[in-house]
């Protein structure tokens, strides 16, 4: 699962070139966005169409999420499209509700690992010295662990709940921001802007929070964007491990783990499983799309 | 030293650019120094080292300066309201004693070898470590050879057709790897192959009951060969099939992508420009001007895949019942088992140590730029 953090960091640098342009350059038009690509239409509406389930999730869903009902293990039918569940529970409302435990706990484990992750990884960067000797030995400790066993070790310490599960994940998920945001003030720090406002008498933190901050948010958000896609890998492998979410509660990685108690009701997992996978699909081409709008070497190779 | 000396994940990003940096770490008086390629290693050894040393410290803290009550988790309810046996349970593992000194207590042991016993098993935790690790590197390997030979061939073919068919169908192909909950891909592909079709045995290294064959390597397949005992090796290896493309799945996605990326970036040079325009076929080119450049990050990936996939074995080994180091961690984890999760903790963290070690080492052999700057 390191190579997952490898794969994100790295996707702001070497993997620029391999700029994943939606369409063959001669044919597009000087200037196109980037958001009008085939993939990013796609990531939008998925998630988009994820968002309103989210919202609307108890007026669309068929069932209650947690009623019985008997006869259990129901296959699919018109009126339980995705069957039902080792308790008789209907499968489509479970994944539908499923969004509002996913979706809003990757947004929150990325923006957290982000705060985080940003703010120390620019103190060390700016002021250097011991602040930037600890900030970046401590990186480099939880680096040295596989994300997910030292997600699992966490949960282990701290006790299995979902609360937990998305402390763990933000523990192992801000060392990459931390990282690129060090690399990169530390390379910001050398430039004119920053000398100049330091002449002008500017303190350290002023420097950070105004002349750095905007130069970083734009690598920062594609970290994030791709970043979300892991947050909810990780977090629904720590729930199908029995380390997250707790039953009854309607998760889906805790979903796929309740199909395998029973392996010829094979629409117990597969559905939820799909809804992971559509959503980090998704994220994956939404992050792919920031990238290339925001990247400028990437925009001038559409310009030229 | 300058900290930029132990920033691994770093470089891996920008490797041709970064790499310098590492030989360039112990300043000019190693450039003067007549074995600047001994002294590169021994940097990045010591390097290694402290952070071993540190791995040692997260392990610890994180498993007993944390609210988790070890005595809850492996006493049963009699047990637990006998006072006795409370003390007992803790006197014989040390958990009266102060946190520094149960850490050193701890570090001593490891010194001599001792990594403690799994409350779990009651055996050391060493034993049941030697006992889990082949199997689980045994499935790492195979899936490492997939990933490798797969992976880099889809980024390559991606790369050179950029843009064009081939590209697209490999590029969202690759971005469905990474985005694949293992754990699902699993359970899904278990159901359809092995329970449905019944094309291929899952689920266990051998069929149950099956003797394994005689212990040389730990490796089932290797072993039973090595034995002459071909009945078993098919069935050794049948059943890590299964297993192993599952693993391999997500990291094919990683490295096709990295792969095209790299290759792209190499295909750009003006070298590669003048190979072409003096007549080079263009087998030629790539192999000699493209592959080679291109080589240094892809060998960086592969290296951390490799430790990658020892995390994977967790979600992957549980699904089917893999008896390996994943399948342990989980239930020690579960179980809030110390000895053995500081023992699987710092396996793991040692073995991607190493990995990164060798893969710095690696490049002072492929790019002769990096152990001279």
């Amino acid at each position: 699962m390191n190579a997952t953090r490898l794969f994100l960091g790295d996707r702001l640098g070497a993997d620029r070139t391999g700029t994943d342009d939606p369409a063959p350059r001669r044919k597009r038009r000087p200037g196109k966005s980037p958001w009008r690509s085939p993939l990013a239409i796609t990531g939008i509406v998925i998630i988009g169409v994820f968002l309103i389930a989210a919202v609307f999730a108890s007026v669309i869903s068929p069932e209650d999420p947690l009623a019985q009902k008997w006869p259990k293990y129901q296959s699919p039918s018109g009126e339980h499209w995705f069957g039902t569940d080792q308790l008789g529970r209907d499968i489509l409302s479970r994944v539908i509700h499923g969004t509002r435990i996913s979706l809003p706990l990757a947004l929150l484990l990325v923006v957290l690992a982000m705060v985080i992750g940003t703010v120390l990884g620019a103190v060390a960067g700016y002021f250097g010295g011991w602040i930037d000797m600890v900030v970046m030995r401590c990186a480099d400790l939880v680096l040295a662990f596989p994300a997910i066993i030292l997600a699992m070790a966490v949960v282990a310490a701290l006790g299995p709940n979902l609360t937990n599960a998305v402390l763990a994940v933000v523990i192992v998920s801000w060392p990459t921001y931390a990282r690129v945001v060090r690399g990169l003030v530390l390379t910001l720090r050398q430039s004119d802007f920053v000398q100049a406002d330091r002449l002008l008498g500017a303190s350290g933190w002023r420097v950070l929070a105004v002349d750095l901050r905007p130069n970083l948010a734009g690598p920062v958000a594609v970290l994030a964007a791709l970043d979300l896609g892991n947050a909810v890998l990780l977090l629904s492998g720590l729930s199908f491990l029995g380390l997250g979410a707790q039953p009854p509660a309607a998760e889906w990685g805790a979903m796929v783990n309740a199909g395998s108690a029973n392996f010829d009701a094979w629409w117990v997992a597969v559905f939820p499983g799909a809804a992971i996978l559509l959503s980090v699909l998704a994220f994956n081409f939404l992050g792919d799309t920031l990238r290339d709008a925001l990247d400028p070497r990437t925009a001038r190779a559409i310009r030229k | 030293m300058s900290t930029s000396s132990a920033d691994p994940t770093v470089d891996r990003g920008t490797p041709r650019t970064a790499a310098p940096r590492k030989g360039a770490a112990p300043g000019p008086r190693a450039a003067r120094g007549s074995h600047p390629f001994a002294r590169f290693v021994l940097v990045r050894l010591s390097v290694g080292l402290l952070l071993c040393l540190g791995i040692t410290i997260l392990a610890f803290v994180l498993t007993h300066a944390v609210p988790g009550d070890p005595v809850a988790a492996n006493l049963g309810d009699r047990a637990q309201n006998d006072p006795a046996a409370v003390a007992a349970f803790k006197e014989k593992n040390g958990l009266n004693e102060s946190l520094p000194s149960q850490y050193g207590t701890y570090l001593d042991n490891l010194l001599h070898g001792d990594m403690g016993t799994s409350q779990q098993t009651h055996r050391p935790v060493w034993d049941d470590l030697a006992d889990r690790v082949p199997a689980s590197f045994e499935l790492a390997l195979v899936a490492i050879v997939l990933a490798l030979v797969i992976g880099v061939g889809l980024g390559i073919v991606a790369a050179v057709t950029r843009n064009r068919w081939p590209d697209r169908i490999i590029r969202v192909v690759s971005l469905a790897g990474v985005s694949m909950p293992v754990f699902w891909l699993a359970q899904v592909s278990f159901y359809l192959f092995s329970f449905k079709l019944g094309w291929i045995q899952a689920g266990g290294r051998l069929s149950p009951g099956a003797i394994p064959p005689e212990d040389i390597t730990g490796l089932y397949t290797l072993d039973s060969l090595l034995t002459g005992d071909t009945g078993t090796f098919g069935e050794a290896f049948s059943r890590l099939v299964l297993p192993a493309c599952v693993l391999a799945a997500f990291n094919i996605g990683v490295l096709t992508r990295f792969t095209r990326a790299a290759v792209l970036e190499a295909l750009g040079n003006d070298y590669v420009r003048a190979a072409r325009a003096k007549g080079l076929p263009e087998f030629t080119v790539i192999r000699r001007h493209v592959l080679r450049p291109a080589l240094t990050s892809i060998l960086t990936v592969a290296g951390l895949t490799f430790g990658g996939m020892l995390a994977g074995t967790v979600l992957v080994e549980n699904v089917l019942s893999w008896p390996g180091l994943g399948q342990y961690a989980y239930k020690s984890a579960l179980n809030l088992d110390l000895p053995s999760i500081m023992g699987v903790c710092l396996f793991v963290a040692v073995v991607y140590v190493v990995i990164n070690l060798l893969v710095d080492l690696l490049y002072g052999v492929i790019d002769p730029r990096i152990r001279l700057s």
